[in-house]
């Protein structure tokens, strides 16, 4: 289901050095498709590395390549607009000056004057983004949300091989956050442009990443793709109280009458109430560790509808009474890993040790976003 | 009614206040943008004519452009004793005497931008001179506004240095303020009134109409 195979053709980035009172030291790969989350709490040095890559700071010692073209490498260092990025920052930074269309068409007309291939139209951005009725209007007439959508749509219309955002809704209000994400899942489901994604929201991580860059205290924790760094147990992910794992799925029927939907996702199919679209469809769906109860022998009659046969990968010590469980899906553990959350007690009295077959009894499966992690469109 | 000291001064603050916005915007992009330490004794250098007493700002420009300076060697090539009390005298002197009022403004417009813009045009493909060009001279529109106004109106009003090293040349040195000096010594106060009064009315119109300007801008931009 998920794409493992190390990034032939993907990004490597490796960058040291100080920033002011501020070490960095990071290397990772990245995969040079779908959308990896640069991810950790604030001042851990995600925005650095992002601004590194985009060639707006620069370290002592810096490396970076995109499938093969090195971009910085020992004292080579190409300057910020000669590299074929679309960079989206935290606030939109339209030129007021200009009004709607030409801030689009400030990127596009330099970008396609340098010799860049038009992939992306104008037209197709403004649909994408649902920009039509503002082109005339001057960006000190637009909204939080608005405003962040025409900058996304400038930073597209680059002709970009690489798209940099940096925690592009974190100064938006709630609600202009919940317009904009829906735009951000069509982007990566539709254009399939490699995108770096800083952001120290996990909400937002569950919904638009496919690989995640585990960032703190300026080093690299761990990167993989988002449901292993969630299933973790020795990562921050699967420590915090609202740990959860995000699973690709697909949609298999859906039962009109008790308005069932069954999806079928790695080692093991699951029912969830609601219609997620036709068979076929492909669903990210989420399962919350503290939803997740363990049994020996399967249930005989539960109001639980989703009771998979799993085995235990392993288990960390939460607190003195819990433990956060890993779990397989599937009878031989062949499946997806999702994070069960029990007491102690339970896993002593259960008797309970890796290897173990179990079954899972999974209390609630959400919807987190109209498409799957890993794949494109 | 004698109109040449008129003429000769709007000529003058014309000249001036062009090549001081041409002089000025890159002396105050640089003043603005560049990290290196010692551009505040640049800075400080352009701003000398503000506290300095006109006459010796006269005292030193007559210096430099006189018979023993550089500008009486200049003026030898073309078989003249001095380069003062020429209009050109005229013109270097008052671009000198009204740098700072035109860079201060420049400056305090382009710093006001931030480095956010500029960023944001390098990830969009402009060199720096195509941002400059593109983001930074419309988004400083303002700042040259009142730039070229007080240029302007500085050297229609300046009198030491002028007295200094332009001395009072009909058509070509006498300038408006000299002449009304030179019109109440001899006692011509009807002349003097119309000159000074003329002078107080255009200078209210030009305050006025920038005033109305720049809050027309600023409404548009919002």
């Amino acid at each position: 289901m998920r794409d493992r195979a190390p990034p032939a053709l993907g990004l490597s980035a490796r960058f040291r050095g100080r920033l002011g009172d501020f070490r960095l030291d990071v290397a990772f790969e990245a995969p040079d498709r779908g959308v990896t989350a640069l991810f950790g709490p604030s001042g851990c040095g995600k925005t650095s590395v992002l601004r590194a890559i985009a060639g707006l700071e620069r370290f002592a010692e810096g490396y970076f390549a995109l499938g093969g073209d090195v971009w910085q490498e020992g004292a080579a260092f190409r300057p910020v607009h000669r590299r074929p990025i679309g960079y989206v920052f935290q606030e939109a930074s339209l030129f007021p000056h200009l009004d709607v269309r030409a801030n689009l068409d400030y990127g596009r007309r330099r970008a396609l004057r340098g010799g860049a291939r038009e992939s992306t139209r104008f037209d197709d951005v403004v649909d994408l983004l649902g920009l039509s009725r503002l082109l005339a209007r001057a960006p000190g007439a637009l909204s939080g949300g608005e405003r962040q959508r025409v900058a996304l749509g400038r930073a597209l219309l680059t002709q970009p091989r690489l798209l940099l955002m940096d925690e592009p809704l974190s100064a938006l209000d709630r609600l202009a956050k919940e317009e904009i994400i829906p735009y951000l899942e069509r982007l990566r489901d539709s254009l399939g442009l490699p995108t770096l994604y800083v952001s120290h929201d996990i909400g937002e991580v569950e919904r638009l990443a496919d690989h995640v860059v585990l960032m703190a205290a300026g080093r690299v924790a761990a990167a993989g793709p988002l449901g292993e760094i969630q299933s973790r147990p020795d990562l921050p992910l699967a420590r915090m109280p609202e740990a959860a794992v995000t699973l690709a799925a697909e949609v298999v029927a859906h039962d009109p009458d008790y308005d069932l939907t069954t999806l079928a996702a790695h080692g093991a199919r699951l029912i969830a109430p609601g219609a997620f679209g036709p068979p076929g469809s492909r669903r990210r769906v989420r399962i919350a560790a503290p939803d997740v109860a363990l049994v020996r022998d399967p249930p005989r009659a539960s109001s639980i509808l989703n009771c998979p046969a799993a085995r235990v990968i392993e288990a960390a010590p939460r607190g003195r009474g819990m433990m956060t469980v890993v779990l397989a899906l599937g009878a031989e553990g062949e499946g997806a890993r999702i994070l069960a959350r029990i007491t102690r007690r339970s896993w002593d009295h259960l008797g309970l040790g890796p290897g173990q077959p179990v079954f899972a009894q999974i209390k609630g499966v959400a919807l987190v976003s109209p498409s799957a992690p890993g794949e494109e469109g | 009614m004698d109109w040449q000291p008129v003429l000769l001064t709007l000529r003058l603050a014309v000249t001036a206040t062009a090549i001081l916005l041409v002089l000025g915007t890159p002396l105050a992009w640089w003043l603005a943008r560049s990290k290196a330490r010692w551009k505040e004794a640049v800075a400080a250098l352009v701003a000398l004519p503000l506290v300095l007493p006109p006459t010796v700002l006269g005292f030193y420009l007559l210096i430099l452009l006189g018979p023993d300076g550089p500008g009486g060697w200049i003026a030898g090539l073309r078989g003249a004793r001095t380069l003062a009390f020429t209009f050109e005298a005229l013109v270097f002197a008052s671009v000198v005497a009204s740098l700072p009022f035109v860079v201060q403004p420049i400056r305090d417009a382009f710093e006001a931008i931030g480095e956010r813009p500029f960023e944001v045009t390098a990830t969009l493909r402009a060199t720096p001179l195509d941002a400059f060009l593109t983001v930074a001279l419309p988004l400083a529109r303002p700042g040259f506004l009142t730039a070229a106004v007080l240029g302007f109106a500085h050297t229609v009003g300046e009198f030491g240095v002028v007295l200094m090293i332009g001395g009072a040349v009909p058509g070509e040195t006498k300038v408006l303020s000299i002449a009304i000096f030179q019109l109440v010594e001899i006692g011509e106060w009807r002349e003097a009134h119309l000159l000074a009064g003329g002078m107080l009315a255009f200078s209210f119109l030009v305050i006025l109409a920038t005033r109305l300007i720049e809050r027309r801008t600023r409404r548009s931009a919002r």
